[in-house]
């Protein structure tokens, strides 16, 4: 087994009412580490009330190279948008 | 891939930067720019974590308790953009080990003004004032550089120097209204750091070899001359409101150019310490070495304490 620490991705909620933000990563022993050390490395000046480690082993990312199929169909789906459907002008609030 | 097919390719990756488009860690790149990203994030990070020795050499003998804990927020600062850039320099597949091993190795350099001592309070304040203003105004443009880890890195970094800045501007400021000693103790430190400030921006652009490439993957916004120029026309006046001398007989200002003239700059003097023969080299990669090899037993414990707690969390569910 490797003895370099593994790496760990970091996710911050500002603040009550907003997600938790990919903030960025860092290398710890183990989770109550990388939560301390998140603590020190991301949350310096209160940007933060709650943080989310994991290891950054356990996510898998989509591939660019499939973004065409992955995410072009959606593209000429315009009736998903309001603005497809046409209703008279006396109509103000729809 | 044909040859053709990989010049298609990489037309279309510099169109992307072109408009605008950032680029991201498992987007296609050509190789030279991996390389390059590699390099100056790395050699960023290495900065910011050497940068932090010749202030950490104070912190003990800060002059009041305001003094102290703004020092120790301001290294502690250093040591966190350091990590944000190591972080966005392992996204470019080069592991954190590798980066420490180039460092500790002399094959990666960092900035090589902190190759100079801090022989007295006074470099606190020259080094806040004039070395992190001088990184500000190198690191502002790259809040918008085309590698997405790297912008949103500085962007942390930015908004973070100010407060350097302010802290040792207020230091000079303070000595240089205090006793005579105080006074020539500020001055002293300027006339020290002047020059390796204005030569942190790098060599002339005539003497540049990066700059069309670094200018096209958005590295670079201005060119090393223009940066120095902008540094010395907003420092000069910084000087002068707190009655201190910018030690350079040929500063003038210069009416046609609305911008100061300023003197030669003693470029052997420059290489030399690139090359690892200034002042303090030797001794900032022996504390870095150090630090890292007296550590290892405490990161092999917490690593083997981590697998323990692992193993007893696994019987304890069986
Ligand atoms: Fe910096
Ligand atoms: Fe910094
Ligand atoms: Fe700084």
């Amino acid at each position: 087994m490797s003895k370099n620490w593994p790496l760990w991705e970091v996710f911050v909620r500002s603040k009550n009412g907003l997600e938790h933000r990919h903030f960025g990563s860092l290398h710890a022993a183990d989770a109550e580490m990388a939560l301390e050390n998140a603590r020190d490395v991301y949350t310096r000046r209160n940007e933060g009330v709650s943080i989310w480690v994991v290891e950054s082993k356990h996510i898998r990312a989509s591939n660019p190279e499939n973004n065409g199929e992955l995410f072009e169909p959606a593209q000429d789906k315009v009736y998903r948008h309001p603005t497809f459907y046409n209703i008279p002008d006396e109509i103000k609030h729809m | 891939m044909s040859e053709n097919q990989i010049k298609n390719i990489e037309a279309e990756f510099d169109a992307r930067i072109a408009r605008d488009e950032k680029i991201e860690p498992k987007d296609w790149m050509p190789e030279k720019y991996r390389q390059t990203h590699i390099r100056q994030i790395s050699q960023h990070a290495h900065s910011e974590i050497v940068g932090m020795l010749p202030e950490g050499n104070w912190i003990t003998r800060a002059p009041s308790l305001r003094r102290k804990v703004a020092l120790l927020a301001k290294v502690q600062d250093e040591a966190g953009h350091g990590l944000y850039l190591y972080s966005a320099c392992e996204t470019l597949g080069i592991s954190r080990d590798e980066l420490y091993e180039q460092l500790h190795t002399g094959k990666a350099k960092y900035s090589s003004i902190f190759n100079y001592p801090t022989i007295t309070w006074a470099d606190i304040g020259a080094i806040g004032w004039l070395v992190d203003g001088a990184a500000i105004i190198n690191q502002v443009p790259l809040c918008n550089t085309s590698y997405g880890p790297y912008a949103r890195a500085m962007i942390r970094v930015c908004k973070e120097e100010s407060f350097h800045q302010r802290q040792g501007y207020e230091i000079m400021m303070t000595l240089a209204e205090g006793t005579k000693e105080q006074k020539t103790m500020a001055q002293d430190a300027l006339n020290r750091w002047w020059w390796p400030s204005l030569m942190m921006f790098g060599p002339t652009d005539a003497e540049s070899v990066h700059t069309a490439q670094s200018m096209k993957w958005k590295l670079k916004r201005k060119t090393n001359d223009e940066l120095r120029q902008q540094f010395v026309d907003q420092t000069v006046p910084q000087a002068e409101l707190i009655g201190l001398t910018v030690p350079d007989p040929d500063l003038k200002w210069n009416d046609e150019r609305q911008s100061y003239d300023f003197g030669a700059i003693d470029w052997d003097e420059f290489w030399q310490v690139v090359k690892g023969h200034g002042p303090m080299n030797k001794q900032r990669i022996n504390a870095r070495v150090s630090a890292w090899e007296n550590g290892e037993w405490v990161r092999d414990a917490a690593m083997a304490y981590a697998k323990k707690q692992e193993e007893s969390r696994t019987k304890q569910a069986m």
